[in-house]
């Protein structure tokens, strides 16, 4: 622990930093360029020179480690001068085009020019220039504003694990890029924009549409996957322009996934903006009272036994609260099939670590050995893949995969043993014959993740008691450590778990609805944001689509109740880990589209059957009184264990990847013309992963 | 003796007369009013008139969306849109002012780094009706291309001292 001496304060730091770290504790800015905290140290920019006592010159201080009774000062004449040298010589070949750069505003080079450089420039020669790079339809490259800092291409090989940007040539004539030209096959990529501090990589989508401080920027949760990342959303006026990453250590650290980032031009895309009512087989625009007026008449007609004729589905971004009242609304008018689980996934029930994310993702970090069921992190939830590979970097971390990435060449940006593809090698790993389970049981914090390709089958529970087996057998489970984890993909499937928005007693499952109303034996069925299930199997069912996008859903439905996105209302998600977050409103929702559980609360009116809250506070209160866990905002909540599961047999078939298209996931990507345009370069593989080149016959 | 002059004076209108002197005095004198509208008095380069948007002498709009103006416009007249335009350059679709929150400091055109929004000598652009003080980008790139000659000359004569 050496002690030095920053601008005359002592401190005492771990041997292991560096002097940047250090003033930075002490509260003492230091302009830095190419440091980030989470990067690599590169000291190429030489920004934050400062001076150190006995040194001949001044020195990097991101890349000195400290030393025992170092003399740092920061602002004296030395430093200052140094600093300014550096600012200029970095000023020499950016062009002065901050007018038109999108970075202006926001950019670290033009606030550290002003608060550290020189007033005027002494060049008068030729500024270089260089050509633009393609890297892909998210990113839009200005070359010629890069002070070669590397940031970029530490964040692709180091956190995205993506090799594919580097410098070219030497001295002035360096260049980034990919050299090869091509799209950057990384579902992080989004982040390069973050990580630059010039403009020479900006935001594609975003391009040339607003100025940062125009905007109105509100504090939200991400809800493409279920990881729940933390976010801003970036407005002007009603209309979203760009989703930014929010720092949270424990979730998503700083970084955001690109279906996340770039999927908002959506928003404003086929939106529902008015209630809808099938009238001779077609949709009319409708009010509210005559849309509300359909459904009453058909719940009407349908006798005394209705609550046995009536279902609900929810959807993968729906939020806890419009659940909830959708649950209590089917309850009071008597029935009992509702499901939160579009895709299948066999979970759910009273065990919450039966459904949760134990170890969570932070956790990710202490384990020290892990096993992937039916589950493709990358994409998935890319963010708890980018944890993955950071404790995979650390070393030591054997990880080994069974199924659900789509065979044992699939890129995860890590190294991992592939065991096999479905449920026959899971078994081998339970009972102890197959090698990696001496792994696990050897591991001091094993971790197991279940992925939706292992649960969402017809033997889903038993996959389920298998893997639970797994965690029992090998030490998964003890007072200090849980390593059994399930990872979800859809934000609203924990919370939804939790309030327990699953079939009742006697109650059908999605199948089982789908299947039921193909048969007339369901009458109506209301679906809360639901597009992915077999529309066409509903038969001749009375459909009630309550969401904000116009696709399969509404296609189908006989009565379509605007509902509003997640970015216009104030709400609850769970993430995987149990986890309760609260999203905020950034715009109000377009037309006469409503936050979704005031929908639901006015419909109970109409019905007769009032639910018990009129506003916000006293549905969350509600909320907290049925499940208690729902007030820890922010924390793991607890995620107790049992006997989930059921025994039983499970069929050979393999695991299957439950994601066609990463980046045509939801109703919102569905809409979005930059995720089209992701689609259509990445549909080589269906996905961004695997073989990079697309079908090149690498792959089978 | 006072009394006597005062009322003297008061008899006679001696001040009637000193007045008259006065006035007709100004009929040998140089004119100072000018026959407005057809004659014009002189207007510094630096007068803070009616708005336009320049071009380059090629025909190419000098506003690339930079927002500047947006920004330091006191009385938030100014409303710009901007996307990338065909050959990828960043240009606005929409520029906005509203003339009748306009308070003429002349901060839009200090902000503006290509010289782009200027405030013009023009001071004539009375209305018949409020609409019509809502300009759009046509009618100020119009604005432009009308007085294009002596906003050139203008900023060419306070260019010494900018």
């Amino acid at each position: 622990m050496p002690t030095l001496t920053i601008n005359g304060q002592e401190i005492t730091v771990d041997a292991n930093t560096t002097v940047l770290q250090a003033a930075e504790e002490l509260g003492i800015e230091i302009p830095r360029f190419c440091y980030h905290d989470r990067l690599s140290i590169a000291g190429n920019c030489r920004m934050c020179l400062v001076e150190m006592e006995k040194a001949p010159k001044p020195i990097a201080s991101c890349a000195m480690p400290v030393g025992e009774g170092m003399v740092i000062r920061t602002n004296s004449p030395v430093a200052e001068k140094a600093r300014k040298g550096a600012m200029e010589f970095l000023l020499i070949n950016h062009p002065l085009d901050c007018p038109i750069c999108d970075q202006g505003g926001e950019c670290d080079l033009q606030d550290q020019a002003v608060a550290y450089g020189r007033n005027d420039s002494r060049f008068d020669e030729i500024k270089r220039a260089v050509k633009d790079k393609y890297l892909g339809p998210l990113i839009a490259t200005t070359m010629t504003r890069c002070i070669t800092c590397t940031r970029c291409v530490r964040f692709a090989t180091e956190i995205a694990g993506v090799e594919e940007l580097g410098a070219t040539f030497r001295g002035e004539e360096t260049e980034i890029g990919t050299y090869i030209e091509e799209a950057l096959t990384s579902e992080l990529s989004g982040n390069l924009v973050d990580v630059c501090p010039v403009g020479a990589l900006t935001n594609q989508a975003y391009a040339f549409a607003a100025r940062p401080w125009e905007l109105n920027k509100t504090e939200s949760i991400d809800v493409h996957d279920a990881v729940g990342c933390n976010i801003r959303i970036d407005c002007r006026g009603a209309e979203v322009l760009r989703v930014l990453p929010r720092l949270h250590e424990d979730v998503n650290e700083e970084w955001l996934s690109d279906r996340s980032r770039y999927a908002v031009d959506g928003l404003g895309l086929q939106r529902l903006d008015q209630p809808y009512v099938r009238v001779n087989g077609k949709l009319q625009p409708a009010s509210w009272e005559t849309a509300f007026a359909a459904i009453k008449a058909r719940l009407d007609g349908l006798g005394e036994d209705a609550g046995g004729k009536i279902a609900a589905i929810a959807g993968d971004m729906a939020d806890v609260e419009a659940m909830l009242a959708l649950k209590e609304l089917f309850i009071a008018l008597g029935s009992t099939d509702i499901d939160c689980r579009q895709d299948g996934a066999k979970i759910g029930g009273k065990h919450r670590g039966g459904y949760l994310f134990n170890t969570s993702i932070a956790g990710i970090e202490d384990a020290d050995a892990l096993l992937l069921v039916g589950c493709n992190p990358r994409l998935e939830a890319t963010l708890v893949n980018a944890r993955i590979r950071k404790r995979w970097l650390a070393g030591g971390f054997p990880v080994a995969v069974i199924g659900g990435v789509g065979g044992p060449g699939a890129d995860l940006t890590y190294k991992y043993d592939y065991l096999g593809a479905g449920p026959a090698t899971l078994a081998e790993v339970v009972d102890g014959s197959h090698a990696f389970a001496k792994i696990l049981a050897d591991a001091e914090r094993p971790m197991i993740i279940v992925g939706s390709g292992a649960v969402a089958r017809d033997d889903g529970a038993a996959v389920l008691e298998l893997a639970r087996n797994v965690a029992e057998k090998t030490n998964m489970i003890s007072p200090d450590w849980n390593g059994f984890n399930v990872l979800h993909r859809a934000a609203s499937r924990v919370g939804g778990l939790d309030i327990g928005f699953l079939p009742g007693d006697g109650g059908r499952d999605v199948a089982g609805i789908v299947d039921a109303a193909g048969k007339g034996e369901i009458d109506l069925v209301w679906l809360l944001g639901a597009d992915e299930i077999d529309m066409a199997g509903l038969g001749d069912a009375f459909v009630v689509y309550q969401g904000h996008h116009g696709d399969a859903g509404a296609h189908r439905a006989d009565v379509i109740l605007p509902g509003a996105a997640y970015t216009e209302k104030d709400a609850t998600w769970v993430n995987t880990e149990g986890r309760v977050q609260l999203g905020r409103r950034a715009a109000y929702p377009p037309g006469d589209a409503r936050e979704d559980w005031t929908i639901l609360r006015a419909f109970s009116a109409i019905m007769e059957q009032p639910l018990p809250y009129d506003n916000l506070q006293q549905l969350r209160h509600h909320m907290v009184e049925v499940v208690p866990s729902m007030g820890l905002i922010d924390e793991v909540g607890p995620g107790e264990m049992g006997a989930f599961g059921v025994a039983g047999d499970v069929d050979g078939a393999a695991f299957e990847s439950p994601i066609d298209d990463y980046y045509l996931a939801n109703a919102i990507c569905r809409a979005s013309a930059v995720m089209a345009d992701c689609s259509r370069l990445y549909s080589g593989t269906g996905t961004n992963s695997g073989s990079t080149g697309g079908a090149t016959g690498t792959d089978g | 003796m006072s009394f006597m002059r005062n009322n003297l004076r008061s008899l006679l209108l001696w001040e009637i007369v000193e007045g008259m002197a006065l006035t007709f005095s100004y009929m040998f004198k140089k004119r100072v009013t000018i026959n407005y509208p057809y004659e014009k008095g002189p207007l510094s380069p630096r007068f803070r008139g009616e708005h336009a948007l320049r071009r380059y002498p090629n025909g190419e709009e000098r506003c690339i969306a930079c927002k500047l103006c947006e920004a330091i416009c006191p009385a938030q007249a100014i409303t710009i849109e901007a996307e990338p335009r065909d050959d990828g350059s960043r240009r606005t679709t929409r520029y906005d002012i509203d003339m009748t929150k306009c308070i003429y400091c002349g901060y839009c055109e200090e902000a503006c780094p290509v010289d782009a929004i200027v405030e013009g000598p023009n001071f004539e652009f009375a209305t018949e009706s409020r609409e019509e003080l809502f300009y759009d980008k046509e009618k100020l790139l119009a604005n432009g291309e009308r007085w294009e000659r002596e906003i050139a000359a203008n900023l060419r004569a306070d260019a010494p001292y900018r």
